[in-house]
């Protein structure tokens, strides 16, 4: 019985159904159900936003003082007995000067209370061990200064630096500080004779690596990088483009080209470590090639890329109107003739973009560059392809894992640092698409 | 397109006669990540003297830098290796085969790895028994082994502070992990008889397992990672080497491990027990044909680098006592080899 109540009210129901359901209530539902959709999609929105932000401002609020160097202004009494013992003035002999000795001097002659070997050592340790490079740089320009006092901004230490940036928390006790009651009496006084002095530090973007955090700086990772992305680029633009070509324009549609088009994009997805496997067994294994070198991390990175270009090729070929190349066909242009002279230079905006976003997807890749021995502690600048180099991730990765505090902030730097190459590269994709993209 | 073609043609041709000829004129370092910071700032003060290339160095980890060590005699292999612990028996012939016969060893200095946690939280004076017992896997309970039952520091034993079993420290890859596992969970498993009456391979799996139901947490290979989450759970202690202890002393505390607190002077005098050797390893084959290694050496063990006041001791590291460290520079100096 209930049964069949049920089925007759069901069709009952049915045939209500196909009138418009205009009632309030169910337009009230509708709206809301739509409002309830666009919250979502805000809320979505609003986490990733809020989620960037607070990265962004944390790498900030923690970097942005590596930008700035704490210097000591001395007035250096450059002793030729230190500097020049064999009284030459040959600049080898000033070379090997002791400036080290006579900026210690001029930081002493400050306090001359301080006495004990302790004591003395303590006040050392203000100044950076690279404190008389500075000094040297003034003598080799000018090797009459020899025997002057010269008034000279020295660099700190990277304690007095974080001390001098807040860094260092004056309230605990002194022996959990890394800088004592003593030292922080003798930074007050050079600071309120104006002697502690914060200047730009543009160190940073021309040195290499250093164990010392006042004297690290991305320039060897900067030119390590721009080195890898050039063999990559070299390397994979022609490789991709010619092979997108074929694929798209010339190689029949058969079951061996349809294996080959799946493996491209199934490569595409490949994590990065496995091409470094892959470097390091074939590049560094079977052909010998030196290790940590940015031509086989430029070889490694162009396998990486040459997916995302070929992708982003034949999509930019076929997006191509069929009109332009019938009009060429038209007037007699044979099949490369046209390809050549029409259809790619149209499609070179589109090109262009692809290999731009796979590169910086390159740039920022350190997985892969590992496993080939990029990552290392490299002093000297490389200057050719061969010369061993870190890139700027895993300069950031280095520092990250190093104990001396005043690193965190030279990590975030670096952050920044790669941050702004790579929104400069993916602003320069999207200007390339602006300016040439033509629209049909 | 004809241009782009020269390019890659002369790149080619570039890496052939790098991978061939080019004689490396760069001493190249591998090695383990606890003795990298210490090899790192000896060679960045040895480039600054201007005679010769900074050599690069690669971190690689021990096990890892001794198989690229020991892979042969050659420009392709590294020169010099570092290692927080001695060279193994099996290293050792793994290299001969490969024509390495003679090996420098060099002592650097000790390593001591700290049990710490935040200042603001309760200090801990633990015995590396009870270490064991709160981070084994499986311990006794009633004369058999079990599924580690402790949840509490206080129900090992009602000296330790009554707080959940939290530790954070590095995955099984890290030597940190190793030398940890062989000091403080070898050692403190050894009290117990029900584990003494296993057979060896039962024993070692039981006294090296580490539990993993959450009580000790795998914090990845970065130290600095570990002080950070220390320094916002006060609860949480961590297992990292000294120097990042020494680096933080104004946020961290050094655990007791059997009443002995870990300082410069305790790993010193080996009075705190969790504190390992660490040395480098010299290809002797390479020195005269790389140049500088001989300096290089010199260097490492001068006075300014290793010695008591050294800027390696500024870097973190436990030097040697002033007999050990004459007699290692000076067969350094002579790069003698090791048997």
């Amino acid at each position: 019985m209930t049964d069949v109540a049920l089925i007759g009210s069901a069709s009952e129901t049915g045939v209500k159904l196909r009138r418009p359901d205009l009632s309030e209530d169910r337009i009230r539902r509708r709206y809301a159900a739509e409002r309830r959709f666009r919250l979502y999609g805000m809320l979505a929105i609003g986490f990733a936003v809020f989620m960037l932000g607070f990265l962004a401002v944390t790498v900030v609020l923690q970097g942005y003082t590596a930008f700035w160097q704490t210097r000591i202004v001395l007035d250096v009494n450059i002793d030729p007995a230190e500097v020049d013992p064999q009284n030459t003035r040959l600049p080898e002999s000033l070379w090997q000067g002791n400036y080290q000795a006579v900026v210690r001097e001029a930081l002493r002659s400050l306090f001359p209370e301080v006495e004990s070997r302790g004591d003395r050592r303590a006040l050392n340790d203000f100044l950076s061990n690279a404190a008389g490079d500075a000094v040297r740089r003034m003598v080799m320009e000018n090797p009459a200064l020899v025997g002057t006092t010269q008034r000279v901004e020295v660099l700190a230490a990277d304690e007095i630096d974080m001390l001098a940036k807040g860094r260092i928390d004056r309230d605990v006790p002194a022996t959990d500080r890394p800088i004592d009651d003593q030292q922080l009496g003798w930074f007050d006084k050079l600071e309120a004779e104006g002697r502690i002095v914060s200047s730009f530090n543009l160190d940073f973007f021309t040195t290499g690596d250093s164990r010392e955090p006042e004297q690290a700086g991305v320039g060897g990772a900067l030119v390590g990088s721009l080195l890898t992305i050039l063999t990559a680029i070299i390397l994979s633009l022609p490789i991709s483009v010619a092979a997108a070509i074929y694929l798209e324009e010339f190689a029949p549609k058969n079951r061996i080209t349809d294996i080959i088009e799946i493996n491209i994009n199934n490569l595409a997805a490949v994590p990065s470590i496995v091409f470094g496997l892959l470097g390091l067994a074939v590049l560094l294994g079977f052909f010998g090639l030196p290790r940590g070198a940015p031509l086989v991390g430029g070889m490694v990175l162009s396998l990486m890329t040459l997916p995302t270009i070929i992708i982003a090729t034949r999509a930019a070929l076929k997006a191509v109107p069929p009109s332009i190349r019938e009009a060429a066909y038209g007037v007699g242009a044979s099949k490369q003739q046209v390809v050549m002279h029409h259809v790619l230079p149209l499609a070179m905006p589109g090109i262009m973009t692809g290999a731009i976003i796979g590169t910086a997807r390159a740039m920022g890749e350190s997985a892969a560059v590992l496993m080939i021995g990029m990552v290392a502690f490299i002093v000297d600048i490389p200057t050719s392809i061969t010369d061993p180099a870190t890139v700027l991730p895993v300069q950031i990765f280095l520092w990250a894992d190093a104990p001396e505090r005043a690193f965190v902030e030279r990590t975030s730097a670096g952050i920044m640092v790669m941050l702004v190459f790579l929104v400069l590269m993916n602003a320069a994709a999207v200007v390339i698409r602006r300016r040439f993209e033509r629209r049909w | 397109m004809k241009r782009m073609s020269v390019a890659i043609a002369a790149l080619a041709g570039l890496a052939i006669t790098a991978g061939a000829a080019e004689a490396r004129d760069q001493i190249h370092i591998v090695g383990s990540s606890t003795v990298f910071p210490f090899t790192t700032a000896v060679a960045e003060n040895f480039g600054k003297a201007g005679k010769f290339k900074t050599p690069v160095v690669e971190s690689t980890g021990t096990g890892g830098g001794m198989k690229l060590f020991c892979a042969g005699v050659g420009e392709n292999t590294p020169d010099v290796t570092g290692a927080s612990r001695k060279i193994k028996d099996s290293e050792i012939e793994g290299c001969k085969k490969n024509g390495v016969t003679s090996i420098t060893e060099v002592l650097i200095g000790y390593d001591g790895i700290a049990f710490a946690n935040s200042k603001a939280g309760t200090s801990i004076d633990v015995t590396r028994k009870q270490l064991w017992q709160a981070l084994a896997k499986q311990v006794p309970v009633n004369g058999k082994l079990a599924d580690n039952p402790y949840k509490m520091w206080n129900e090992i034993d009602p000296s330790l502070p009554a707080q959940k079993i939290e530790v954070l420290g590095p995955p099984p890859t890290s030597g940190t992990r190793d030398a940890f596992v062989e000091l403080v969970m070898d050692v403190g498993c050894e009290e117990f008889p029900e584990i003494e009456a296993l057979d060896k391979d039962a024993k070692k799996a039981a006294c090296q397992s580490i539990r993993e139901d959450g009580a000790f947490i795998e914090a990845g290979e970065n130290d600095n990672l570990i002080v950070q989450k220390l320094d916002a759970n006060h609860n949480a202690f961590g297992v990292f080497g000294y120097s990042f202890l020494e680096e933080n002393a104004d946020k961290l505390q050094g655990g007791k491990i059997e009443g002995v607190a870990p300082t410069f002077d305790t790993i010193a005098d080996k009075s705190y027990p969790v504190s390992r050797e660490i040395y480098f390893y010299v290809k002797n084959a390479h020195v005269g044909v790389i140049p500088g290694i001989r300096e290089f050496v010199a260097e490492y063990v001068s006075e300014r680098a290793m010695g008591e006041e050294g800027y390696l001791a500024d870097k973190g590291l436990i030097t040697l006592t002033d007999d050990k460290y004459k007699d290692v520079a000076s067969k350094a100096m002579a790069l003698s080899p090791m048997n």
